[in-house]
C-alpha cells in the first residue's frame, strides 16, 4: 500500500465530532452565515486546534466569504480546507543527506513515542538500505534500553548503550565514534522524556548537542521532536521550548490511530512554524509514514 | 501564575469601566464570560464543559452580589475558582479496600499515560501505609514492559509477577492473583498495556482481564497533558471496561490539566490520586482546590483570593503574626507578606495592621522596590513545597528556581539567608512576646 494510502487509512476509523458539528450545520440551512461561524470556531477549538489558530482561520474565511458571497457548505467546505492547510505552512520531508554521517535525535516529553518512533525509522532506513546505528540515550527510564535492544533486534541494527544510570552524553559520545567507525550513514539517539519545564533536564539535551557538534561536526543533525496527538495545547509550549532548547528541526505527530485527531499540529506549525514530518499510525515497526498535510485536514474536516 | 494574572487583570480592566454604574450591564458579563471560556479553553478543558460551565458560572454571577463589590473581576475569579473545585470533587482520593481482605487493582490507559509508573508508585504508597502489595505486568504487547515494572517494584521494594513469554494476558492475570494470595498479600496491583478506545481487540482483552480478577478498583491513568479528547477516551473506558477514579499524571509539567475537569465532569468519576514525578515516590492524594488553581493558571490562589475579598485583610495579618508565635514562619508566609508589600507600594501600612508592633521603629524601614519584586519572582519560582519546607532547598532545586526566576543562584541563596535570619528573629520575638505581648518591636525586618 502506498504510504499516501496508509495515511488515510489509518486516520479514518473515527469521525471526529468537528465533521459530525460541520453537517450538522450545514443541515440546518445549506448555507452559513456569521453565527455559524461561531459555532464552526468552536468545532476547530474541539479537535484541539487552540484558540489562536481557530480565530485565524475563522478571520480569513469570514473575509473570504464576504469577498466571494459563497456561502454553500461545499464552497465554506473547501475555503476551510484551504486555511487549514495554509496554517500547517508547506509540506516538509524529513530529508537526510546522502552521504555522509546523518545524526536523528529524538525528544520530546514523556511517555510520547520516542523509543517506538526511533524503532521505527530503524526499518525505514533500513529499507532505503541506509547502514544505520541505535545510541541508548535513555539511561534514566527503567528498562528503556531493553525496550530499544527490542527494536535494534527487530530491525537488525547495532545498539550501542551503557547501563541504566550513566551519563547520556557519554553514550552519545560512544555512539558518534562506533558510527564513524562502521561508516554509518544514520545515528538514531533515543533520547529520555523530559518535560520542557525542568531546567536540568534540558540542560542535559544540550549537553548532548554538543557533543553532537563538537564530535561529528560534519554531520548533518536533525532534531525531531515527538508529539503524542492526543496533546492539548501544552504541545504547543513543548514545541516551543524545544526549538530553543533543541532547534528542532520538525515534528514527529504519534498516536493518530487513536481518537484523537492531532488538530493541535495546527496549533503547533501555526504559532511556532516547525513543520510536522513524520505520523505515527500504530505501535508496529511499519506504522510510521510521511505526514500528508491534505490528508491530515481531510480527516478533520468532513467528506465533501 | 502568570496566566491567572492575565485573566484576573482582563476581568479587573472590564470591571473597572463598571465604576460609578449602579447596575452592570449584560455586556460586561458577557464579556468576562468570554474570558473565562477563553481561559478554560487554553487549559484545554472541553469545549462542551466548557459551556456547560460558564452559563452556570454566569448565573451565579448575576444571581450574587459581586458586581456591587468594590472589585467585580476578582469576585468573578473567586466564584470560579469555587466552582471549579466543587465540580472536581470535595474530598481527597480514596482507595477501596475489599472486604475479603484482598483487594485488586487494576490500571488501564492510553499508551504511555504513565500506568506502569503508576503502579510502582501506588504499591509504594500503599507499602508506606502498611499493606503487602504486589505488583504484576499483564503488558503482553509493550516491549520490555514487564521488565520496567519489576525494574520499578525493585526499586519500591516490592514483590513483582511477571510472565515476560505468555502472550495472553488473560493468564497472567489469573497467576497472578494465584500469586499474591499464595504470598499472602493482602494488594494485587495490575498493570496493563496502553491501548486506544477504538482498537476494539485491545479492548476486549482488557473487558476479558477485569472479568477474570473482578477489581476493587479499576483506576483510569490519564495524563495532565490531554487534549479535547480525554473526554471521549474516558467516556469509552468507563462504558466498556468500567472507572472506578482516575489518576492524573505528569503534573510536575506546566500544562494546565483540563482533562481532570472535563473526565470528572462527564463521568462523575473521583479523581483519586496526582503523580508528580518520574520518581516512584512522586504521588500524592488528589485535592480539588489545588486543581482548580492549576486550570486557572495561577500557584496560590488563597492570597489572591483573599485580597479579593478585602484590599489588606486583618485576619491574615493576624495568622501570619500567629505562624510567628507559633514559630512556624515559612518562605510561604515570607511571600505573602511581600505581596502585600509589593501591592500597597508600602510595607509600613502593612506592619500597622500586625497587632503588637511598634509602629515608631518602623518608620525608619525603608523598601527597596525593585529588590522586592526580584525576591517575589523568587519566592514565586519555588513549589508550594519547597516553601512550605524550606529544607527540601538543595543545589539543584536552588538552580532551577534561579533559572525559573531569571536569577543568579546567589540570588536565591541571598533569599533564603533572610528568610533563616527572619525565622530566627522570630524566634527570638517569640521568646520576648512570651508574657510581654506587644512589647517587642521586629527590628529591621528584613525586606
Ligand atoms: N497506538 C500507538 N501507540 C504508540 C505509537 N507510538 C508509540 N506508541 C506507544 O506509546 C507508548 C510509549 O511509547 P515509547 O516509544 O515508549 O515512548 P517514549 O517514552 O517517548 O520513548 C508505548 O506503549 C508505545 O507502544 C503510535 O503511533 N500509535
Ligand atoms: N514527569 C513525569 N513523568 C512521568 C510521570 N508518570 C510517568 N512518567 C513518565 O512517562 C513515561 C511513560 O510512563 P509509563 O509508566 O511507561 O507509561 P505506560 O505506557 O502508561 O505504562 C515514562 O517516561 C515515565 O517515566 C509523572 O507523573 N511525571
Ligand atoms: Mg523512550
Ligand atoms: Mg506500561
Amino acid at each position: 500500500m502506498a504510504l499516501f494510502d496508509r495515511f488515510r487509512k489509518g486516520l479514518e476509523k473515527t469521525r471526529t465530532s468537528f465533521s459530525e458539528g460541520f453537517n450538522r450545520l450545514a443541515t440546518s440551512l445549506g448555507i452559513y452565515d456569521a453565527s455559524m461561524l461561531d459555532e464552526l470556531e468552536m468545532l476547530l477549538v474541539s479537535a484541539d486546534t487552540g484558540v489562536p489558530a481557530a480565530t485565524a482561520a475563522m478571520e480569513s474565511l469570514r473575509r473570504r466569504m464576504k469577498e466571494s458571497g459563497q456561502v454553500s457548505r461545499a464552497q465554506v467546505l473547501q475555503m476551510l480546507r484551504d486555511e487549514l492547510l495554509n496554517l500547517l505552512g508547506p509540506t516538509s520531508r524529513l530529508e537526510l543527506a546522502p552521504s555522509g554521517l546523518n545524526i536523528v535525535l529524538m525528544v520530546g516529553v514523556n511517555g510520547t513515542g520516542k523509543t517506538t518512533t526511533a524503532g521505527k525509522l530503524c526499518a525505514r532506513f533500513a529499507a532505503e538500505g541506509r547502514r544505520t546505528v541505535l545510541a541508548a540515550a535513555d539511561t534514566f527510564r527503567a528498562a528503556a534500553i531493553e525496550q530499544l535492544e527490542h527494536w535494534a533486534k527487530a530491525t537488525g541494527t547495532p545498539l550501542i548503550h551503557h547501563s541504566e544510570g550513566s551519563d547520556p552524553a557519554a553514550v552519545v559520545f560512544d555512539a558518534v565514534q562506533s558510527a564513524k567507525a562502521r561508516g554509518a550513514g544514520v545515528l538514531i539517539v533515543d533520547t529520555a522524556g523530559r518535560l520542557h519545564n525542568k531546567q536540568n533536564l534540558m540542560d542535559e539535551l544540550n549537553k548532548i548537542r554538543r557533543v553532537i557538534a563538537r564530535e561529528a561536526p560534519d554531520a548533518r543533525c536533525t532534531t525531531l521532536l515527538v508529539i503524542d496527538a492526543t496533546t492539548g495545547q501544552n504541545a504547543v509550549v513543548q514545541a516551543r521550548l524545544f526549538k530553543e532548547a533543541a532547534s528542532v528541526d520538525g515534528v514527529v505527530l504519534t498516536k493518530l490511530d487513536g481518537n484523537a485527531k492531532g488538530g493541535v499540529a495546527i496549533a503547533v506549525a501555526y504559532e511556532t512554524r516547525v513543520p510536522i514530518l513524520l505520523a505515527g499510525l500504530g505501535e508496529q515497526v511499519d506504522d510510521l509514514v510521511d505526514f500528508d498535510a491534505a490528508s491530515f485536514v481531510d480527516s478533520l474536516l468532513p467528506t465533501p | 501564575m502568570a496566566f491567572f494574572a492575565s485573566l484576573s487583570d482582563k476581568l479587573q480592566a472590564i470591571s473597572a469601566r463598571m465604576k460609578g454604574k449602579a447596575r452592570v450591564s449584560e455586556v460586561d458579563i458577557r464579556d468576562m464570560m468570554r474570558e473565562i471560556r477563553l481561559a478554560l479553553l487554553e487549559a484545554d478543558v472541553n469545549f462542551q464543559v466548557v459551556k456547560q460551565f460558564v452559563d452556570e458560572v454566569a448565573l451565579k454571577c448575576r444571581g450574587s452580589d459581586v458586581l456591587e463589590c468594590l472589585t467585580p473581576g476578582q469576585q468573578v475569579v473567586k466564584i470560579v475558582h469555587e466552582e471549579l473545585a466543587a465540580m472536581l470533587g470535595t474530598t481527597p482520593g480514596r482507595l477501596a479496600v475489599s472486604p475479603s481482605g484482598f483487594t485488586v487493582i487494576l490500571l488501564c490507559g492510553l499508551n504511555g499515560a504513565g500506568k506502569t509508573t503508576t503502579a510502582a508508585k501506588l504499591g509504594l504508597y500503599l507499602k508506606k501505609k502498611g499493606k503487602k502489595p504486589m505488583l504484576a505486568s499483564c503488558d503482553v504487547h509493550r516491549p520490555a514492559a514487564a521488565k520496567q515494572l519489576e525494574v520499578l517494584a525493585g526499586q519500591a521494594g516490592l514483590t513483582s509477577f511477571l510472565m515476560p513469554d505468555e502472550k495472553d494476558a488473560v493468564v497472567v492475570a489469573r497467576k497472578a492473583v494465584d500469586r499474591a494470595k499464595y504470598l499472602f498479600q493482602d494488594t494485587l496491583i495490575l498493570d496493563t498495556a496502553g491501548r486506544m478506545t477504538i482498537d476494539a481487540e485491545l479492548m476486549e482483552e482488557l473487558r476479558q482481564v477485569r472479568k477474570a480478577v473482578s477489581p476493587t478498583e479499576t483506576l483510569l491513568v490519564v495524563d495532565a497533558m490531554t487534549g479535547q479528547e480525554a473526554v471521549t477516551i474516558a467516556s469509552a473506558f468507563d462504558k466498556e471496561i468500567g472507572v472506578d477514579g482516575f489518576v492524573m499524571t505528569k503534573l510536575d509539567g506546566d500544562a494546565r490539566g483540563g482533562a481532570a475537569l472535563s473526565i470528572r465532569r462527564m463521568t462523575g468519576r473521583p479523581i483519586k490520586f496526582a503523580c508528580v514525578g518520574e520518581k516512584i515516590a512522586d504521588i500524592e492524594e488528589f485535592y480539588p482546590d489545588r486543581m482548580a488553581s492549576r486550570i486557572l493558571g495561577m500557584g496560590d490562589v488563597l492570597g489572591l483570593i483573599e485580597r479579593a475579598t478585602v484590599a489588606v485583610d486583618e485576619k491574615k495579618a493576624r495568622d501570619t503574626l500567629e505562624n510567628i508565635r507559633k514559630n512556624r514562619f515559612t518562605l510561604q508566609d515570607m511571600l505573602s507578606q511581600m505581596e502585600e508589600v509589593v501591592k500597597m507600594g508600602d510595607m509600613n501600612s502593612m506592619l500597622e495592621m500586625i497587632p503588637g508592633m511598634d509602629k515608631k521603629k518602623m518608620a525608619g524601614a525603608q523598601v527597596d522596590e525593585k529588590q522586592v519584586a526580584r525576591t517575589v519572582a523568587i519566592l514565586r519560582g519555588m513549589t508550594v513545597r519547597e516553601r512550605m519546607n524550606p529544607d527540601l532547598l538543595n543545589a539543584s532545586r536552588r538552580k532551577r528556581i534561579a533559572a525559573g526566576s531569571g536569577v543568579q543562584v546567589q540570588d536565591v541563596n541571598r533569599v533564603v539567608r533572610q528568610f533563616e535570619e527572619t525565622e530566627k528573629m522570630m524566634k527570638q520575638f517569640q521568646s520576648m512576646s512570651r508574657g510581654r505581648r506587644g512589647r517587642a518591636g521586629m527590628p529591621g525586618f528584613p525586606f
